[in-house]
């Protein structure tokens, strides 16, 4: 008997193959508007350098329809980012309670920046 | 077979990773906010010059910004290969150039401040 | 007993005369209550003897029947036709080469788990004349990982093997840390030459989906990203502290 083992093509479809895998990607993509809301933050930081008038117009792009847009998404991604790396935490770490701790610490934390900010 | 290096790009990612996910929400409802025109205080000029003048202020500005682009890059690096990119080496050269310059542009800022 | 009608989508490949597979249909009358397994074993005995699978046990302790069911995959002998509307697709496990029909070729996977070094290599001998002891929470700490049944269902779900074959995989890495955790053994150092190469633990992204689909609940995810883990903190020590580092 002659052996011909028949290798099948791999493709970028996979990631439609099952929900889990369009999920993987969309926590992949999290990084496009996390890494993107940073670098314009970099961008304000540059404009807080070079003084008022030039933070105010930061200011001014921040109120553009399509900052709001990106915005509310990246708040969107972000979240998810949190919740998906929380909930993998106990995999890496395998300590008792630590997704209840790291929870309890996002929101702890995220009040008192509230708090101190507005 | 050789003991990677990869944990020299993992380290950060896995701290960048840990660090948006605490940090990045609360931030990005704090600029939503000053998007749809209610600026709190925290980002007024003055606020906002007050900490960025402070030594903390550049370390605290710089750790964050670093570690959430690394982060960002890393991640996007693996996207890119999981959406069939072969060229690893050159794209996680080209972006983590990119986060260092980026970073670097940064810290100049701060220095300025 | 009742019965119903099952439709099974196969996908056949015969290496003497095909050059490529293809899928062939067999519709019969089964029991309700049956596996896919079933339905094979079926097909096999009374209408098609040229269908070739493993399978072996039947009660999912073996590991020897996994397949992709509706693209997902499967032990064949715990798919339940219950669970299944339609047309039911089988096809070898995905990202190993067909042998022939639903046997792939599954070398490079028992090649992959002698690679860990997966014995004991003990830290000391054994107390005189008497066994090694271990605390039921030592053997807390290793024992999900022994429960692996090599059915390679995760080599299947994980996207990095199907676009990285040289990567070492959920079970293989699995099976080291397995080691690597129990208090008798002082091997990490030697694994660590395949667990921390780059297709070791670094070629996982942590999608999960090898977790997800273990039919033993052993999860290779949560011990990947715990070598990598380690590794990490391995990797930094020996370079920010080499006094540290033992003389080879």
């Amino acid at each position: 008997m002659s052996r011909a083992p028949y290798e099948r093509p791999i493709t970028s479809e996979w990631i439609f193959r099952h929900p889990r895998y369009l999920r993987y990607m969309v926590r992949e993509f999290s990084c496009l508007f996390i890494g993107g809301w940073t670098l314009l933050m970099v961008w304000g930081l540059h404009q807080l350098s070079q003084g008022p008038a030039a933070w105010a117009a930061f200011l001014e792009l921040l109120r553009s329809p399509a900052s709001v847009g990106f915005h509310l998404l990246t708040l969107a991604f972000a979240l998810y980012h949190s919740t998906t790396w929380f909930n993998l935490t106990p995999k890496a770490l395998p300590v008792p309670f630590i997704a209840a701790a790291h929870y309890a610490g996002w929101a702890a934390l995220s009040v008192v920046i509230l708090a101190l900010a507005l | 077979m050789a003991r990677s290096n990869k944990p020299i790009v993992w380290g950060p990612f896995a701290a960048g990773g840990t660090l948006t996910a605490f940090l990045t929400p609360v931030l990005v409802l704090l600029t939503l906010l000053a998007a749809l025109g209610h600026v709190p205080e925290a980002l007024a000029y003055e606020s906002m010059r007050a900490f960025a003048s402070h030594w903390l202020g550049k370390l605290a500005l710089a750790g964050v910004i670093g570690l959430s682009l690394w982060s960002a890059a890393h991640r996007l690096r693996i996207t890119l290969y999981d959406l069939g990119v072969r060229a690893d080496a050159l794209v996680a050269a080209l972006l983590y150039a990119a986060t260092l310059a980026c970073t670097a542009l940064a810290i100049y800022d701060l220095l300025k401040l | 007993m009742s019965e119903r009608a099952v439709e099974l989508e196969v996908l056949r490949y015969n290496p003497e005369t095909d050059k490529e597979p293809h899928f062939q249909r067999y519709a019969l009358s089964c029991p309700q209550e049956w596996v896919v397994l079933d339905v094979l074993n079926k097909i096999k005995e009374s209408v098609d003897p040229t269908l070739s699978y493993r399978w072996s046990c039947h009660m999912a302790v073996c590991g020897s029947c996994g397949m992709m069911i509706n693209g997902e995959p499967k032990l064949a002998c715990k798919a339940f036709l219950r669970d299944y509307r339609g047309t039911i697709r089988v096809e070898p496990l995905r990202h190993f080469p067909i042998e022939r029909d639903l046997v792939t070729v599954i070398d490079d996977f028992v090649a992959k788990l002698a690679r860990v070094k997966p014995y004991l290599i003990p830290k000391e001998p054994p107390p005189e004349g008497a066994e090694y002891r271990q605390t039921p929470a030592q053997l807390k700490r290793y024992k999900q990982f022994t429960l692996c049944i090599n059915c390679m269902l995760c080599y299947a779900a994980c996207p990095e093997y199907g676009l990285i074959p040289k990567y070492l995989g959920p079970a293989a890495i699995a099976l080291g840390h397995r080691w690597n955790l129990d208090s008798r053994d002082g091997g990490r150092e030697a694994r660590q030459e395949e667990l921390a190469a780059t297709e070791g633990a670094w070629e996982c992204s942590f999608v999960g989906a090898c977790s997800e689909v273990c039919p033993e609940h052993v999860d290779p995810a949560g011990a990947i990203q715990q070598v990598k883990i380690e590794s990490t903190v391995d990797w930094y020590r020996a370079h920010l502290m080499p006094w540290t580092n033992k003389q080879k």
